[in-house]
């Protein structure tokens, strides 16, 4: 009997999801000896061509990482869509659009702008920025399409699978793999990791006030962080009680509060909406000029809470001007 | 979109949001008082303010609320104690977020509204509309239309290489 086929791909993405899938270590010794691995271009060499020769639902599971911002990354959707039986949406940007979706607050053209001419290190007197067709020499040189917002990739193509995280959890990625080989899964559409709150499994959770009144709100930066006590009383903007767990805590046992990369829980809709709502509810504030001044310490308040959701939030993105 | 607040078959639309014991039944009492106030609102009422989750103001923006108006007792008069300080919170963080996805203040409004205020409901309600009338509608850009919507280059832009 052959051997299951597997791909990883990569998209609007930073290449930590990659790292993960490496961090397996010596876990991923009894994976590659079960699986064929028959695309993953940042450590082996195959072409797109190679996935185009390869018939319809040929590979059995397609791990693809990354939003989706550019043309070229649809038709690799696109593509490896069609070629896979099972295709999962790997890690918080594939997963809810993720940091790369934060540029959802700001037009296409303004990225351009900056980018390409704003920026104080960057020299361009020629004024050039990309173009999707050029010609040099004769020939035409072509670029993909940058489109004006960025898609999760369950807004592009069907997903079968999330594994949430940024990058998603070795534990997590393990029983993915586990339950994927044994042909154990849960029903489509499902993330693959516990469906309850991170405060849940959450090793400071008996310091956890009954009910949270917070004074000030501070930046990680501003205080000397107790290691013991829950860091929403802290008055650190921990996202623990609006994000899904699955990391064993992972952060708050470096010391630091979540930033929820894991995303909600099945019954929330909008995860910025919900992580606000967490947070407001526990501003000790009864009028509207105390509730100011203490909101004055949640300095970005849309990147706080959609930082690794936006694309995925009821509103996609900044309302056009 | 400027032209689409000045085209004059536009009619704001507005979900409310009336909390039982307090803007709920002053909204009843202004109908019951033969108060006539703009068209423009469909209420739901909720137990308290308190219950109001910043998910259904985005959701009913999405699915095309021009502006939402929220409903509770007095400060000090809750009928469960604290649920119209909590609205208040999460509203005040809302406006803030809202602002950071380019929608006004305005379009989210919280006013507290006793049972026996009907005349502020009509009241507030007609200033609402005719607000967000100026504003105009909310046309937000959401992932079904983009496929469609989003074939046009981004690069083509003024001064760049021939």
């Amino acid at each position: 009997m052959s051997k299951p086929k597997v791909g990883f791909y990569w998209c609007a993405s930073c290449g930590g999801c990659e790292e993960a899938v490496v961090d397996l270590a010596e876990g991923i010794l009894p994976v590659v000896e079960a699986v064929d691995i028959v695309f993953w271009p940042v450590a082996l060499d195959f072409k797109r061509s190679d996935i185009e020769a390869m018939a319809d639902g040929e590979i059995t599971v397609c791990f693809l990482n990354g939003a989706i911002r550019t043309s070229e990354q649809e038709e690799m959707a696109e593509l490896l869509r069609q070629k896979s039986q099972l295709l999962i949406a790997f890690g918080s940007c594939a997963h809810m659009g993720g940091i790369p979706g934060l540029a959802n607050f700001y037009t296409g053209e303004s990225i351009f702008e900056r980018v390409y001419r704003e920026v104080p290190t960057v020299v361009n007197p020629d004024n050039v920025t990309p173009q999707t067709e050029t010609q040099v020499d004769g020939t035409v040189l072509t670029l993909p399409t940058f489109r004006e917002s960025v898609r999760t990739l369950d807004q592009t193509v069907d997903v079968d699978y999330y594994l949430p995280g940024c990058p998603p959890p070795v534990n997590l990625i393990v029983g993915a793999v586990t339950a994927i080989l044994e042909g154990n899964l849960p029903p489509k559409g499902t993330v693959l990791a516990p469906d309850k709150a991170l405060c849940d499994e959450c090793p400071r959770k008996e310091t956890k006030p009954e009910e949270l009144a917070i004074q000030e709100y501070k930046r990680p930066h501003q205080l000397l962080i107790d290691q013991e006590e829950c860091l929403l009383s802290q008055g650190l903007l921990c996202m623990g009680p609006a994000t899904r767990s699955g990391c064993e805590a992972t952060c708050i046992n470096g010391n630091m509060p979540c930033t929820g990369c894991l995303g909600p829980t099945s019954r929330v809709t909008d995860y910025g909406a919900k992580a606000l709502s967490a947070i407001a509810s526990s501003l000790d504030a009864k009028d509207e000029e105390a509730i100011l001044h203490l909101m004055e310490g949640i300095v970005d308040p849309g990147g706080t809470f959609y930082r690794y959701s936006l694309p995925a939030s009821l509103l996609h993105r900044r309302r056009p001007a | 979109m400027s032209d689409k607040n000045s085209s004059p078959g536009y009619e704001p639309r507005i979900v409310a949001f009336f909390c039982t014991w307090c803007t709920y039944t002053a909204a009843d009492l202004a109908g019951t008082s033969r108060m006539t106030y703009a068209p423009n609102i469909r209420v739901v009422r909720l137990m308290c303010s308190g219950r109001m989750d910043p998910q259904f103001v985005l959701k009913a923006f999405r699915e095309g609320a021009d502006g939402i108006l929220i409903g509770g007792c007095h400060p000090g008069d809750c009928h469960y104690q604290e649920g119209n300080y909590k609205a208040l919170r999460r509203v005040t963080l809302l406006q803030t977020m809202l602002a950071s996805m380019g929608i006004e203040k305005e379009r989210l409004r919280l006013e507290w509204i006793s049972a026996s205020e009907g005349d502020k409901v009509q009241r507030v309600t007609n200033e609402m509309v005719e607000q967000i009338r100026k504003l105009g509608p909310l046309q937000l850009s959401l992932p079904p239309t983009l496929l469609m919507a989003e074939d046009t280059p981004v690069a083509e832009m003024e001064g760049v290489v021939p």
